[in-house]
Formats: C-alpha cells, sequence, structure tokens
C-alpha cells in the first residue's frame, strides 16, 4: 500500500490504492473482529416482546463492560445518568447498525486476496469510519496515549500489534487526505 | 455617527417579561467533541466539515480546540437537534457528548 490516489473525474472519480495479500488478510481480519464484537453486543440484548409488537427495537441501557465496546458506543451525557441510559436505549442500535454496515461495505470492497480497490466518495466515507472503529478498538486494546513512543520495546508484547496499528493509521490518514481533495 | 439623521435600530437588551415559563425552560444544547489519543487530527476535521458543513476554515479551529484544550463545543441548538448530531459523531467515532449550554 502507497497511499491512495485520485481517479478520474466528476461523477466518476474514484479514489484508488492497492494492498498486498498480506495487508488484505490482517484488514479483513481485524474488520471482522470488530463486526463480531458489535453483533455480540445485539445478541446480549435481544429484542423483547414488546420491540416485537412495535416494531421499535430499543438497546441496552447500560455502558459495555468492555473497554473496547465502550469506545465504540460511547455515553451520550456525562452530565444526568438517567438520560444517557435512555438515549443509549434508543440509539444504540442504530450505531451498531452503521458501524456494521460501514465494515460490510469494506470486506464487500476489499479483494481477499488483495490487489486493486476503488472507492467512490461514498464508500470512501465508509472506510474511513470503519478504519476509524478498528484504529479505535486496537488502540483501546493496546492503551494507546498521545506519549506513547513510535516503536515500543521488542520484548513488550504489544510491540507487533502497535506496528499494525501505525500502518492503519496511514492507510486512514492517507485516504482522509485523498477524500478532501475530492468536494 | 454624527451627522447621521435618520435614528438607527437599536439592539434592545431587554428580555421580555413575558415569556412563558415552559418555552425559556427550552435551555439550549451543545454537542461537545473530546480529545482522545486515536482519532486523527485530519479525520476530525474532514469529519466536522462532512457533518456540519462548516467550511475547512472553522472546522480546523475546532479541531485544533479538541486537541489542545481538550475539547470543543462543535454545534449548539435545540435537545432533539443536539441529540441527532452527537449520534452522528458516534457513527463517525468521534468522542462525544451533549450538555446543556451554560
Amino acid at each position: 500500500m502507497n497511499g491512495w490516489k485520485k481517479a478520474g473525474r466528476g461523477s466518476k472519480v474514484r479514489l484508488v490504492a492497492s494492498l498486498e495479500a498480506q495487508e488484505a488478510a490482517v484488514l479483513r481480519g481485524l474488520v471482522a473482529e470488530v463486526k463480531q464484537m458489535l453483533a455480540g453486543r445485539t445478541e446480549s440484548h435481544p429484542a423483547d416482546e414488546l420491540a416485537a409488537l412495535t416494531g421499535m427495537r430499543t438497546g441496552p441501557s447500560t455502558r459495555p463492560d468492555d473497554r473496547v465496546l465502550a469506545r465504540l458506543l460511547p455515553d451520550f451525557t456525562t452530565e444526568d445518568a438517567d438520560l444517557a441510559a435512555g438515549l443509549r436505549s434508543l440509539h444504540e442500535p442504530v450505531l451498531i447498525e452503521a458501524k456494521d454496515a460501514a465494515a460490510t461495505l469494506v470486506l464487500d470492497t476489499l479483494p481477499e486476496s488483495g490487489g486493486r480497490i476503488e472507492l467512490t466518495p461514498e464508500q470512501a466515507d465508509s472506510w474511513l469510519a470503519c478504519l476509524n472503529d478498528v484504529r479505535l478498538a486496537l488502540g483501546t486494546a493496546l492503551d494507546v496515549n498521545e506519549d506513547m513512543p513510535d516503536e515500543l520495546d521488542p520484548d513488550d508484547p504489544r510491540a507487533s500489534h502497535l506496528g499494525v496499528y501505525q500502518w492503519l493509521t496511514f492507510v486512514q490518514d492517507a485516504l482522509v487526505q485523498s477524500r478532501m481533495q475530492v468536494r | 455617527m454624527e451627522g447621521m439623521t435618520a435614528p438607527l435600530p437599536v439592539p434592545t437588551r431587554q428580555v421580555d417579561p413575558d415569556v412563558d415559563e415552559s418555552v425559556s425552560g427550552d435551555v439550549p444544547w451543545q454537542a461537545i467533541v473530546w480529545n482522545d489519543p486515536v482519532n486523527l487530527m485530519s479525520y476530525v476535521a474532514y469529519v466536522l466539515q462532512k457533518l456540519f458543513g462548516y467550511p475547512e476554515p472553522k472546522a480546523t479551529a475546532l479541531m485544533l480546540d479538541v486537541h489542545h484544550k481538550g475539547k470543543a463545543a462543535v454545534s449548539a441548538g435545540d435537545k432533539d437537534k443536539i441529540e441527532g448530531d452527537v449520534a452522528k459523531l458516534h457513527a463517525a467515532g468521534l468522542w462525544a457528548t451533549m450538555q446543556k449550554a451554560s
């Protein structure tokens, strides 16, 4: 992957990149993992009778215990616990659906064995959201912080994962830059 | 102002005393974006342009506020609007909350 390039113009404009087979496998694996975590959250709160009757799904009212999920699905407010619970219950199913749709789009547009990726600007926006979710998940799990060195001690069990995280940062940042060239 | 003959409309600072309490209780809300170590500066600025239609300099200034001050109010309005804004910010992966404007 050497970054993203703009190809075509007008309604035919595409953002194009090429991924090595191994890069594609790593990214697909991480995206699938995020999808699975979100699905697990949905399964933990099955639709109840009222939802079946009204067709209105509500989600859980409590924050996920898992800190990665908690970062992907934040509270709406810190000031009022009842309001936060109500808004979570109301919005979380839709939020999970949006994140899952973005992840599905990435899997659909990313060839399993790598190769050329061509995205419309709208598809690029889904990629950006999904890459961000994957980085949030990985960054939370790795305890990424602003004072973190670019390279960890090779003995640190997080060292190789940090390399993947930094690669994803490059892929996302390059896609933002290309996406901003297209209006 | 000297030399102008017609009086200019003066903005009134007086609050209408007859405001219905239930309406004045409609305090505006704000969507707050918080700094976090994962979200890229470029991406945050892009999301603010895309979601709110802000021109690039405004989006960048807000992003820098988030980065340097730890948070910034990125939109204001009634509760429903801000609830929707926070939902969109969450979908984009930004760390956002809503609060009553102080």
